[in-house]
């Protein structure tokens, strides 16, 4: 989405077989490896980086990868995609921003449904709503 | 005190039992269901199912009133949030992570993790020491082995770190002659002020070796 919109995109992905689902002009640069790792988020690009999105299956490996970029390399925009809505909500309090892909869905389906206003993607991480 | 400990695997089970022997109240948190028979078989009740990065578990396993919180299951992103969450949500005071990775060593304290234990880092540690940063190194013997030019590497544990030469009580009739800092020559007088990491030179009489290492 991001590349096809002019961005400057690298994929990180420890498993190279999930890569071919990219398909074949995809656009964007791929780097096979664990996401933890330093040294292969340095060979990603990690140093220069405007954004760093963690969207892999294990919370933790989202949160502690989101922490990284953070923390060891001042990325600006950092965003970690966190199952768990307590958890997110923890996260959320300490300065690591969290989006709940089902509390997000859940609540754009009742904006659609009641004809609510679509608010600020925070809004739809509210723990009362989990 | 109660002590939780997160990770039923050898380090856990293990750990469980001494504390469990030195009479604490402990509880043994462990993700898979299938192995907690075997687990009960070896340190009896003290042990429950669950996930110790959720919320809801930590409440059951009781994080609000723990003491100290132990993460040590093999995965350090595990071990991370485990910590964090323990610290931020439940308040616990102590909290110590088993670190897999050693270069995530740096991201466990920045993030105020209690303790953080590296197996790799504590035995390379050793190995280094054994070899010789903190042993004094006889590097020649002098006049038919009376005299020894020996060296020392300075430890943050050393002693005589942060001390001018003149305050060491170092053994009679030996001397501290030289030292390399960084990729300085350094001749010592009474003045010069030791700093980690210094490697020492030194003339010392043959008995007065184990001696001058004590005060290094």
């Amino acid at each position: 989405m991001m590349a096809r919109r002019g961005h400057d995109v690298t994929v990180l992905e420890r498993d190279p077989q999930n890569l071919a689902r990219l398909g074949d002009d995809h656009g964007c640069t791929t780097v096979v490896g664990d996401g933890l790792d330093d040294e292969v988020l340095r060979d990603a690009g990690i140093e220069n980086c405007d954004a760093f999105v963690t969207c892999t299956r294990g919370d933790n490996t989202n949160l502690m990868a989101a922490q990284i970029a953070q923390k060891r390399y001042s990325v600006q925009m950092v965003c970690a995609k966190v199952n768990d809505p307590q958890r997110a909500h923890e996260y959320n309090k300490i300065g690591v921003f969290c989006i709940v892909p089902n509390l997000l869905t859940a609540g754009m389906m009742r904006c659609w449904l009641t004809g609510e206003e679509y608010g600020p993607i925070e809004s739809f991480n509210r723990l009362e709503d989990a | 005190m109660y002590v939780i400990v997160v990770g039923g695997g050898q380090v856990g089970v293990h750990l469980t039992k001494r504390l469990l022997q030195a009479g604490r109240e402990v509880l043994l948190l462990e993700k898979d269901g299938g192995i907690i028979s075997s687990l009960k078989v070896q340190i009896g009740e003290s042990v429950m199912v669950g996930d110790g990065c959720e919320a809801q578990t930590q409440k059951r396993a009781g994080f609000q009133r723990a003491d100290v919180v132990v993460a040590v299951t093999g995965d350090d992103e595990d071990n991370l949030v485990i910590c964090q969450m323990a610290k931020n949500t439940w308040g616990v005071s102590r909290t110590i992570a088993r670190v897999n990775d050693p270069t995530h060593m740096w991201l466990f304290r920045e993030l105020g993790v209690s303790s953080s234990v590296s197996a790799t880092d504590v035995l390379y540690n050793l190995i280094e020491q054994e070899i010789s940063v903190g042993t004094v190194i006889p590097l020649a013997a002098l006049r038919m082995g009376n005299i020894e030019v020996v060296e020392a590497t300075l430890t943050a544990r050393s002693p005589s770190v942060g001390k001018l030469v003149r305050e060491i009580e170092i053994p009679p009739k030996s001397n501290i002659v030289w030292l390399l800092r960084g990729d300085e020559g350094i001749v010592v007088d009474g003045d010069t002020r030791l700093q980690e990491g210094d490697l020492v030179v030194a003339l010392v009489p043959t008995a007065s070796e184990s001696a001058l290492r004590n005060v290094l």
